[in-house]
């Protein structure tokens, strides 16, 4: 017997369903790779292998910083199977590596500035040699005083860590009349700890030398192939065409795959020994090797109306990016931006802080920014609703933003916007059963741990709204790469985009078999081989490759039925696809696509790209973001005060999506999306004290399992975004964005208390 | 480096007896941790136990006198097989720990050996030996001992096995009253305890008993709250009435014994907190 | 003290799938999940953590399903494991492995053996499991992705149509 977990599908969603042919846009298309990964046949990055190969491993620094006075390998070298030893003066071309600065190192050289940075690499025979190898390399270390508080950083009380500064980023933004007040005015300090993407599959790559020593072919778990080549290339000294990177399966990625980590080291191996490397990380070591999402303070204040509509907000935020640049120059842009929520506000002063200090480097992860800033704005709006006596829907209503809105950066948000659905949707979805008052232990905050009886127990309801930016901004000149081939009724499609998980190959072929008429769709390696399809990131892959995979195909549509209409004597515009048919729409001339296409070879290679984006000027002024999509979330806790504990009962949500291409997987997107939220409101956060993680492993960074996975039941607004090619936004983000917020929300009105951090601890629900 | 595999546990002690720095494996859920993580140096030998069946079994001793007797439970025996079945119904709170250790996965792996055999003061079946005043059984080459639980652990992960010792099984009488077990993690499963408790009554002695997990460097027992609440009322009765000022007071004196610390995963203050309310909590349960 | 050498000339015998495969030249302390995904030929049970924290590497061991990473492989010398390759002959689909695909239970994948072998061992226990019960089976499996609501509903649908084809 099940819960009541089905997607609240609309009723046009449904209809659209059964009427379509299978595999096309609209149906719930099977997985090309489903079959393998159920099987365990599926090879992840992970599982790759090679003749001759060696083992790679790293040597990280056990300080967050610290300048190093010597490195000594001689030791390492005296193990038998040990095969190469690199450090940073072994880096051919250049020293340093970054997606927006190039200012982190493949080895550290001078200083270490994280705990966990690299500062060797080791190839061997088997991993229990390459980590004897390890621990026999001496590294003296002057050990330093950490910068960890990202107020010094920005006020410049420390010396700079950095030749770059202490201070990344700062970005203000002025809009309308600084001076304006309300008569209400709430604000509020709002706190969010380090979580992490956590993906399962952990870092792992495949190095192949090629012959000559001079290039190689790089099997890597990543979310942007192209990205990689490049600054593999650059670090390695060799042209791009002599690094050919070919995606390995990847087991989750999240933002965390976005920069790179293993990839020069295995490649550097590859190159000194001759032979395959494979490298990949344990769990702890993952924890070190990659980003994580940046930890913020936000305060903010906001005026309004005596009927609770927003006159200005204030806001200063700080994101600490840690020790290297990464991606916080864009994350703190889409924090900044995103100040002001789903809603009108015609002034605003925000000032945003991306800093540098010796805490790990943070960046990519699946919000990116928004995130920290929805947790700030949604506590405001409760905030503002208790002020103005309105209900937390009243007052979100009454502020709730309509397509052509501005944000506070100028910008018309000329995206459908229907934030007032995404809320009274939530706001319809019929709530859990109550308690009863025999409960399955499972069903009780603390769970088997029979912490709480019945009686210990109250229930809070919260809501969160979120408008979340899509793709690339600022300029960005983002676009995606796409090639169509259609020989003998078979098509074929050939892209760089990585398949995380999220289904884009799923989607590819789904495009192909609604243009082209099609039923069987091939899909060619993901690889270098094809110009670049950008990053698996920021709910782009659908709209911008989408858009390039359907763009092609259109092209080779084109191409056939040119081809059918000269061959039959008509004009072309009168010939279209129905089905799996070429069809004449005035005459009776209907041919299967099949036989229309025998005999021809249509080959087309696209590159979409979205419209221009603008720089913000020095008031945060300019049409910086390319479109938006939104969200609302109801959250339903039940929590035992006494003890703090919370058991997260139901979340609804009503999703603008645009358009469901394939609605079996948005709910996925939805239900794991909102499960990444939940873990960020009750339970994830990597722990630093003193730039040491306290944390590197699941045993400590817990994420949410079965029995803390709430009922979730959905509602997917569609109203097609005209500025999308297949009328769909991306859906990847929104789920796991206001989630986070409604869950703090609704154990505020469990227990009375004042949360304004996440993830909330049991101590901040019960003690003083 | 060897991997014995005998079958028995006289051919385990005298392995150990050869090899007594050898590595005992049980379930494997801690060791084979510490050495995935490169924590533990990989040993020169390792005894695996899977295969020693004399170690999963588990007894009822009778008693003469026909008022209960005592359970010896096999140092072997998965934590799976202790949520079931007549051994959970003869110690309910053991079952109730068990169902919170780990995963299902864990369960059917990991054993009271290895809770004893690391001694983590948050091991979850260790409240419950020492609230129902277990005795640990160690058997060498040379003979055997047996040690009071309170005996055998230490310190944090310090217990006071030799080398060539093995730890066989434990005993434990069987109570007439009302037992169970409170476990406090952050996440519903797959969580280690920042603060657990065991209380079990004693109808027959006019008793209770009252052990705290992962707020000491052992486990701790309540003695003084224990000794308070024997004073107050009549334990042997049935029903007990507690009032909630006596339950409060209960969980303030156990509180009291607790000596919790701050760590990552949790404060001093929030786990001399959740004890306090754990104990009375469980105590409250007792009396319904 | 002369350092050890890595591979040990002892062999041992591990039974899997239903074969007998020697493991020879091994470091005796590697896991089972070691062994499997590296000497065995068999990487379909999956590391994420090898702590016995995300259930990847679920196995059956003596029909127990257990972490294989938290096994030391040459102490499994009598064992009868199974792993997700042994589940169903050659490329057949489970009626497990085909619901995970109708449902939507299947992202990046990498949750998805150890899951799939988990999902066996709980409906071969307890066929008709209440929803508690099949969370609480399921609760040392991590999923990442999809959020467990897709897993959930293939568990849901394989108990329908057994029960629907013994009703029969």
């Amino acid at each position: 017997m099940t819960e009541a977990s089905a997607p609240a599908a609309t009723a046009t969603a449904t209809e659209t369903v059964t009427a379509l042919r299978p595999g096309v846009l609209g149906t719930n298309a099977a997985r090309p790779d489903g079959v393998p990964k159920v099987q365990g046949r599926f090879a992840f990055a992970n599982d790759l292998w090679a003749e001759n190969m060696l083992w790679g491993a790293t040597l990280r620094s056990p300080h967050p910083y610290a300048r190093i006075r010597s490195v000594d390998v001689t030791g390492a070298w005296k193990i038998a199977g040990v095969e190469a030893i690199v450090t940073a003066e072994d880096v051919p071309g250049q020293p340093t590596y970054g997606l927006i600065r190039q200012d982190q190192h493949v080895f550290a050289s001078a200083y270490v500035r994280y705990r966990g940075e690299p500062v060797a690499a080791v190839a061997a025979d088997h991993p229990e040699t390459c980590r004897r190898a390890l621990e026999a390399i001496v590294v003296d270390y002057e050990v330093l005083t950490p910068l960890t508080d990202p107020e010094e950083a920005i006020a410049g009380t420390r010396d700079r860590i950095h030749p770059d500064g202490n201070l990344i980023r700062h970005q203000r933004i002025l809009c309308g009349d600084p001076e304006a007040t309300g008569p209400i005015v709430v604000e509020g300090n709002y706190e969010m700890g380090m979580q992490d993407q956590a993906f399962l599959g952990p870092e792992a790559a495949l190095a192949v030398p090629d012959d000559d020593g001079a290039g190689l072919e790089l099997y890597i778990a990543t979310q942007w192939l192209h990205e990689d080549r490049k600054q593999v290339a650059a670090c390695l000294g060799l042209p791009e065409e002599r690094v050919r990177l070919v995606l390995g399966g990847v087991g989750g990625a999240f933002g965390a795959r976005e920069d790179i980590s293993l990839q020069v080291h295995c490649s550097l191996l590859a190159l000194r020994t001759g032979r395959p490397i494979k490298m990949q990380y344990g769990r702890e070591e993952s924890f070190y090797g990659h980003v994580h999402r940046h930890p913020a303070k936000i305060w903010m204040r906001h005026h309004a109306s005596a009927d609770g509509v927003i006159v200005k907000i204030e806001a200063r935020m700080v994101f600490d990016g840690g020790a290297y640049t990464s991606t916080s120059p864009a994350v703190l842009i889409n924090g900044v931006t995103h100040a002001q929520g789903p809603y009108r506000c015609p002034n605003a002063i925000v000032d945003g802080y991306a800093t540098r200090t010796n805490n790990p480097p943070c960046g990519a992860m699946r919000g990116f920014g928004v995130v920290q800033a929805c947790f700030a704005h949604e506590g405001q709006m409760d905030k503002l609703a208790a002020a103005a006596g309105l209900s937390p829907v009243e007052v979100r209503l009454r502020n709730a933003m309509r397509t052509g809105d501005p944000l506070i950066t100028g910008q018309p948000v000329d995206s459908v916007a229907p934030v007032e659905r995404c809320i009274r949707e939530t706001d319809a979805l019929p709530m859990p059963p109550d308690l009863p008052a025999d409960a399955d232990v499972l069903a009780l905050p603390g769970g088997s741990g029979r912490t709480a009886d019945r009686g210990h127990v109250v229930r809070g309801v919260g809501y969160g709204v979120a408008i979340k930016n899509l793709m690339y901004s600022e300029g960005f000149d983002d676009y995606s790469t796409a090639r169509c081939q259609l020989n003998d009724g078979v098509a074929t499609l050939k892209f760089a985009a990585a398949e995380v998980g999220q289904g884009f190959v799923m989607l590819a072929q789904q495009i192909a078999r609604s243009i082209l008429g099609v039923d069987e769709v091939m899909l060619d390696t993901i690889d270098t081989q094809i110009g670049s399809s950008g990053s698996t990131s920021a709910s782009r892959q659908t709209w911008i490759s989408g858009g390039a995979v359907d763009a092609a195909c259109r092209k080779v549509r084109e191409l056939l039925l040119e081809a059918v209409a000269e061959r039959h004597g008509m004009p072309a515009l009168q010939l279209a696809i129905e089905g799996t048919d070429v069809v004449d729409t005035i005459g009776s001339l209907r041919i299967p696509v099949a036989d229309a296409s025998a005999g021809l070879r249509l080959d087309e290679t696209v590159e979409y790209r979205h419209r221009a984006t603008e720089d913000l000027d020095e008031n945060g002024q300019g049409n910086c973001h390319v479109a938006f999509a939104f969200v609302a979330h109801r959250a339903v806790v039940d929590v035992d005060p006494e003890l703090g504990l919370v058991k997260v009962v139901q979340i609804a949500t009503a999703q603008d999506v645009g358009r469901a291409l394939n609605p079996l997987s948005v709910a996925g997107q939805i239900e794991g999306g909102i499960a990444q939220g939940l873990g960020l409101a009750v339970m994830e956060e990597i722990i630093v004290t003193d730039g040491m993680v306290r944390n590197a492993s699941f045993t400590d960074y817990l994420l949410p399992t079965t029995l803390d996975a709430p009922t979730v039941v959905f509602s997917l607004i569609e109203e097609p975004d005209p500025q999308a090619p297949l009328g769909a936004k991306g859906v990847g983000e929104p789920p796991c964005i206001s989630v986070t917020p409604a869950i703090a929300a609704a154990i505020r009105d469990a227990t009375g208390r004042d949360i304004g951090r996440v993830p909330v601890r049991p101590q901040d629900i019960c003690l003083s | 480096m060897s991997v014995l595999t005998p079958s028995t546990i006289d051919e385990v002690l005298a392995h150990l007896a050869e090899r007594p720095e050898a590595l005992l494996l049980s379930g494997g859920t801690d060791v084979m941790v510490e050495i995935n993580m490169a924590h533990r140096k990989a040993p020169a030998e390792v005894v695996a136990l899977r295969r020693v069946e004399q170690l999963r079994l588990w007894r009822h001793n009778p008693s003469s006198e026909g008022t209960g007797g005592t359970v010896t439970i096999g140092s072997g025996l998965p934590y799976a097989e202790m949520e079931h079945g007549p051994l959970a119904e003869l110690f309910p709170a053991l079952a109730e720990a068990a169902r919170t250790v780990g995963s299902p996965q864990i369960r059917a792996a990991g054993t009271l050996g290895g809770n004893l055999g690391t001694c983590s003061p948050a091991g979850d079946g260790l409240p419950v030996l020492f609230a129902l005043d277990a005795i640990v059984h160690l058997r060498s080459i040379g003979g055997q001992r047996d040690v009071p639980v309170a005996d055998f652990m230490v310190g944090v992960k310090q217990n006071v096995l030799e080398p060539g010792e093995l730890v066989t099984g434990v005993t434990m009488p069987i109570r007439h009253g009302w037992q169970g077990y409170s476990k406090v993690g952050v996440r519903n499963a797959m969580v280690i305890a920042t603060a657990s408790a065991c209380l079990a009554m004693d109808r027959d002695r006019g008793a209770v008993t009252l052990a705290l997990g992962a707020v000491g460097t052992t486990i701790i027992r309540c003695r003084d709250a224990e000794g308070w609440l024997a004073g107050e009322l009549d334990l042997s009765a049935e029903p007990l009435d507690i009032s909630d000022a006596v339950a409060q007071e209960f969980g303030r004196r156990a509180a009291a014994d607790a000596r919790p610390i701050d760590d990552h995963r949790s404060t001093a203050a929030y786990r001399g907190h959740a004890v306090g309310v754990l104990s009375s909590r469980l105590l409250r349960r007792a009396a319904a | 003290m002369t350092q050890e050498p890595i591979g040990s000339p002892e062999i041992y015998r591990l039974q899997v799938n239903g074969e007998s495969h020697d493991v020879q030249d091994a470091w005796l302390g590697e896991s089972l999940l070691y062994v499997l995904r590296e000497r065995l030929g068999l990487p379909g049970s999956k590391g994420a953590c090898e702590q016995g924290e995300c259930g990847s590497c679920t196995v059956l061991l003596d029909g127990a399903a257990v972490c294989a990473c938290l096994v030391m492989a040459a102490s499994a010398t009598d064992a009868d494991i199974v792993t997700v390759e042994g589940l169903a002959p050659d490329a057949a689909l489970t009626d497990v492995q085909a619901a995970f695909l109708d449902e939507g239970a299947v992202q990046c994948g990498f949750c998805t053996p150890g899951l799939i072998v988990a999902v066996h061992h709980l409906l071969e226990h307890n066929p008709e499991p209440s929803a508690l019960e099949t969370r609480e089976a399921l609760s040392g499996n991590i999923c990442r992705c999809t959020g467990y609501g897709r897993i959930f509903a293939a568990v849901d649908a394989v108990v329908a149509s057994r029960a629907d084809q013994a009703a029969r």
